[in-house]
């Protein structure tokens, strides 16, 4: 049984999604008592695979159908592969269960489609992470984004406009990675990402393998939205449905920047990424731009969940940038901030989610007296603010310390000043909404106290948002082994 | 010249995907027209099918399949005489991805239709501004 476990990650979901387009249909409740059990699983696999991999410290490399590469198609769950892939499926719980309300409130008729789709979502991210067929990968990337233009389009107003520009946008974005990997393909005559990898070291000469390499980049830069092919992004999340944007925000991207990891390290091999066709000096500048310019467009944001977008676009701008320093720490730092970005980010949002539960808080302003209202998720609040903003021992201090390492390790000090800047403006962004949120109104504090009642969001809400943040404290804690026993490994040995 | 000429012609089937790239392109970038948008964006996708199949193919080549197989034995077919397939059968897939992005895309300008009573992306703007 266990040596099926990387079809079951993706087969699972896939017929859920299918059980719960018919099933929905005739009861509505019943598709959240489907959704459930298959999340389950997943992240119970997923878990296993993980476990698996670090102790037998080997790559497991699945051949669905019992097709061997080149002809089929293979899975390869390597130590990189397997950490995002709990990672995807522990926020994917987290959510489902945080958003069990929110769901009904905003479907109320929808909801059954709604699951169809957000289960598919699911299956595309971990196909994406689990497959080792470049192809393949598009595919999938595929199902994950059209399923994922599905779910913003559900939201009436400007959603629409928003959603357009990411279909336009992101359609622009996948079609370059496909380019890519037809040219790939006409050089090597091979989809399979390890035979590739044996394959390109070899064509060193060529030209072909630059355009590939700068096309491929180029689709993923516009997926993950990296500044400035941002566009579509804060739209995207800002008038999407509160329940979508809380999954997207934390996976889309980190799955992206997942991709660009794999493409640069286990397809194009560092000797070709970091030796021969060498953008990583350009990249990394770009990333520069990508932080500051997310961080200062954020500060100009009076929506809290435009402003959270711009963070997410800053963000992406650490990982990227660290990826292309091209040493052991930065990449690294890069690996370990897709994991925490993501359990940063979902906190951050479902705590929104949580604050406009009775009251709907859009604007900075309405946050007025919030944490005196819900002094729980004024807490979790909190933590995740200080996590972005990186303060110890929260998880968000230790990627930032180890991609601000391997900054000065490669003596790319715009960079690392690009780093320290964003992180005060995070400060700034976050004690701003703690201000409005704590001590206004101010005329509470002369004249008249009036009391305040506390009308705390529901449990089902509550206990999810409560574990992520504990999950925050927990990485930052045991970075340390995470980085030692799973990270190191998903980093070939050459790079130093 | 003359040799540019050559290299132009001797490639022409990667300066046919390219033309068709960039029309697209144009198309989703410059035209106002959400659903002048929505068929930029299927041409951009149409010229990369083209450039995957036609690198599969090969003049006077066959089908890859083993050449009268019944009756007097099977010889397998040359590498050299068949037509590469597998650009095309991913491009089978590519299409069917192609497609459903297609039908995304128009649901979508539906919507944006039902709302605005207008698909003119100005117009649209106005009328956000206006709010």
């Amino acid at each position: 049984m266990t040596q099926h476990l990387p079809a079951i990650i993706i087969v699972v979901p896939l017929l859920s999604a299918l059980l719960v387009a018919v099933f929905g249909w005739i009861k509505k409740t019943i598709c959240f008592v489907i959704a459930l059990p298959a999340m389950g699983i997943v992240f119970l696999s997923s878990i296993v695979l993980f476990y698996k991999v670090i102790t037998e410290n080997q790559p497991i490399i699945y051949f669905l159908g019992g097709w061997s590469p080149p002809v089929g198609i293979a899975y390869n769950i390597d130590h990189l592969s397997s950490l995002v892939l709990v990672l995807i499926s522990g926020v994917t719980l987290a959510h489902l269960i945080a958003t069990r309300q929110t769901v009904i409130e905003e479907f109320t008729n929808k909801v059954s489609a709604f699951y169809t789709l957000y289960i598919l979502f699911v299956t595309g991210l971990m196909g994406i992470v689990a497959t080792g067929d470049a192809f393949n990968l598009y595919v999938l990337l595929e199902i994950a984004s059209i399923t994922g233009y599905a779910m913003i389009g559900m939201n009436s107003g400007r959603a629409y406009l928003a959603c357009f520009n990411y279909i336009i946008i992101g359609t622009i974005g996948a079609c370059l990675y496909l380019l890519g990997v037809g040219y790939i393909y006409l050089v090597t005559g091979s989809l399979n990402m390890l035979d590739i990898a044996s394959i390109l070291p070899g064509l060193v000469d060529s030209k072909v393998v630059p355009a590939a390499f700068i096309i491929c980049m180029v689709g993923l830069m516009v997926k993950m939205g990296l500044f400035p092919l941002h566009g579509w992004l804060p739209n995207a999340y800002t008038y999407a449905p509160s329940s979508v944007s809380t999954l997207m925000a934390p996976l889309t991207t980190k799955v992206m920047i997942y991709v660009m990891v794999r493409v640069a390290l286990y397809v194009f091999t560092p000797v070709l990424s970091f030796s021969v066709i060498k953008p990583g000096n350009g990249f990394t500048w770009i990333a520069v731009a990508a932080i500051i310019m997310g961080s200062l467009m954020a500060l100009s944001q009076q929506n809290i969940k435009k402003m959270l977008s711009y963070i997410v676009i800053a963000e992406v701008g650490y990982m990227v940038g660290g990826l292309w320093l091209g040493n052991r720490m930065g990449i690294t730092g890069a690996i370990l901030h897709i994991v925490n970005d993501a359990v940063m980010t979902l906190c951050i949002f479902l705590a929104v989610v949580s604050f406009s539960s009775y009251k709907k808080r859009d604007k900075l302003s309405d946050f007025q007296g919030a944490f005196k209202e819900m002094p729980v998720t004024a807490a979790v609040f909190c933590v995740a603010a200080i996590s972005i903003i990186g303060v110890p021992p929260t998880c968000g201090f230790f990627s930032k310390w180890y991609l601000i390492s391997g900054g000065l390790a490669a003596g790319h000090y715009a960079f690392v000043a690009a780093l320290l800047f964003s992180s005060l403006i995070n400060m700034v962004l976050f004690f701003r909404i703690i201000e409005i949120a704590y001590f206004e109104p101010f005329s509470d504090h002369h004249g008249k106290k009036h009391h305040v009642k506390i009308a705390e969001a529901s449990p089902g809400l509550l206990i999810p948002l409560i574990i992520v943040a504990c999950m925050l404290i927990i990485l930052g804690l045991y970075t340390d082994e995470l980085v030692t026993h799973v990270i190191s490994h998903a980093i070939p040995a050459e790079i130093v | 010249m003359n040799e540019i000429a050559s290299f132009i012609i001797a490639k022409y089937n990667y300066w046919i995907y390219i033309v068709l790239m960039m029309i697209g392109l144009y198309a989703m970038i410059v035209k106002n027209n959400l659903v002048k948008k929505i068929i930029g964006m299927n041409i951009f996708q149409t010229a990369i099918i083209l450039f995957y199949v036609s690198i599969g193919t090969k003049r006077g080549a066959t089908i890859p399949i083993i050449y009268h197989g019944h009756g007097d034995g099977s010889h397998a077919v040359h590498a050299t005489d068949y037509i590469n397939p597998l650009p095309h059968v991913l491009m089978l897939t590519a299409i069917v991805v192609s497609v459903a992005t297609l039908g995304v895309a128009l649901a979508i300008a539906l919507k944006v239709y039902r709302r605005y009573n207008t698909l003119e992306e100005d117009e649209i703007f106005t009328q956000i501004r206006r709010k």
